[in-house]
């Protein structure tokens, strides 16, 4: 096997062509579910579409955090909000993000303080991220990142089959 | 001398974690398309990297956004049973 197996600071393999097997195998399962799926007939064909992409989109971030399992942080952040939300849809409010922006003059902070800034817009796109030490957001940023490029290749790839 | 060496330490343990810093951040470089070809001696910021790790995710999340929207309007018009045949030609 010559797979392009690189290996995290904390160990965690990372192997990217099992994760797209994995991936596409789920992912490929809940689009022919999704597809049987009768929406209500009183929905329009362009709301229908609308709807079903809401939970393609939906199956798509799900399969791949399935995929990578429990032992990153940030699959499991996505797989227990996401549960969460399934269980107890009332208990979860949609959170209006107050920015409250208090910027002094930009001179006086310091090269660590404009690190943090983006890691705090970092820690908004990367699931459970805002727990994360700095360390290791940069690490399951890194791993993160490599699944997404993967899901959309795969998500492509399907598309362009489909389509042909 | 037992003081230096104390000394010598702890701004070793404080370099460490930079390095490390560094290190992940280098790694993230490289995964990145815009910036991935740019060697470490050149001058790309760890917050430039950091900038353009923030707007990848954002485009790569647009993708998906896109991407189920085709699935989504070619599922309308196409056959099931193609999903078997996609994933023959994925698992090969």
């Amino acid at each position: 096997m010559s797979s392009s197996t690189t290996t995290t600071t904390s160990g965690v393999t990372l192997n990217p062509k099992s994760c797209r097997i994995k991936f596409a195998r789920r992912f490929l399962r809940s689009l022919a579910q999704i597809k049987k799926q009768k929406l209500p007939s009183s929905s329009s064909s362009e709301e229908e579409i609308r709807m079903r992409s809401k939970g393609i989109k939906m199956a798509a971030y799900y399969s791949m955090a399935r995929a990578v399992g429990p032992r990153m942080n940030w699959s499991r952040a996505f797989l227990f909000k996401l549960r969460n939300r399934v269980r107890h849809p009332k208990l979860v409010k949609k959170k209006k993000k107050k920015r409250v922006i208090m910027r002094s003059n930009k001179a006086s902070r310091s090269v660590s303080s404009v690190h943090m800034d983006r890691g705090n817009k970092l820690r908004e796109l990367v699931p459970g991220g805002k727990s994360m030490d700095f360390c290791s957001l940069l690490e399951e940023t890194a791993h993160y990142i490599t699944c997404l490029s993967t899901q959309v290749k795969v998500m492509q790839a399907i598309a362009d089959h489909l389509s042909k | 001398m037992s003081s230096r060496r104390s000394r010598s330490r702890q701004s070793g343990g404080s370099r460490i974690s930079d390095d490390q810093i560094n290190d992940l951040v280098s790694k993230l470089q490289q995964l990145l398309p815009e910036i991935r070809n740019s060697r470490r001696s050149d001058k790309v910021s760890a917050s430039t990297v950091l900038q353009e790790t923030c707007n990848y995710i954002r485009s790569l999340h647009r993708e998906v956004d896109d991407l189920s929207e085709r699935l989504s309007e070619l599922l309308a018009t196409t056959d099931t049973a193609q999903a078997a045949v996609i994933r023959s030609l994925l698992l090969q």
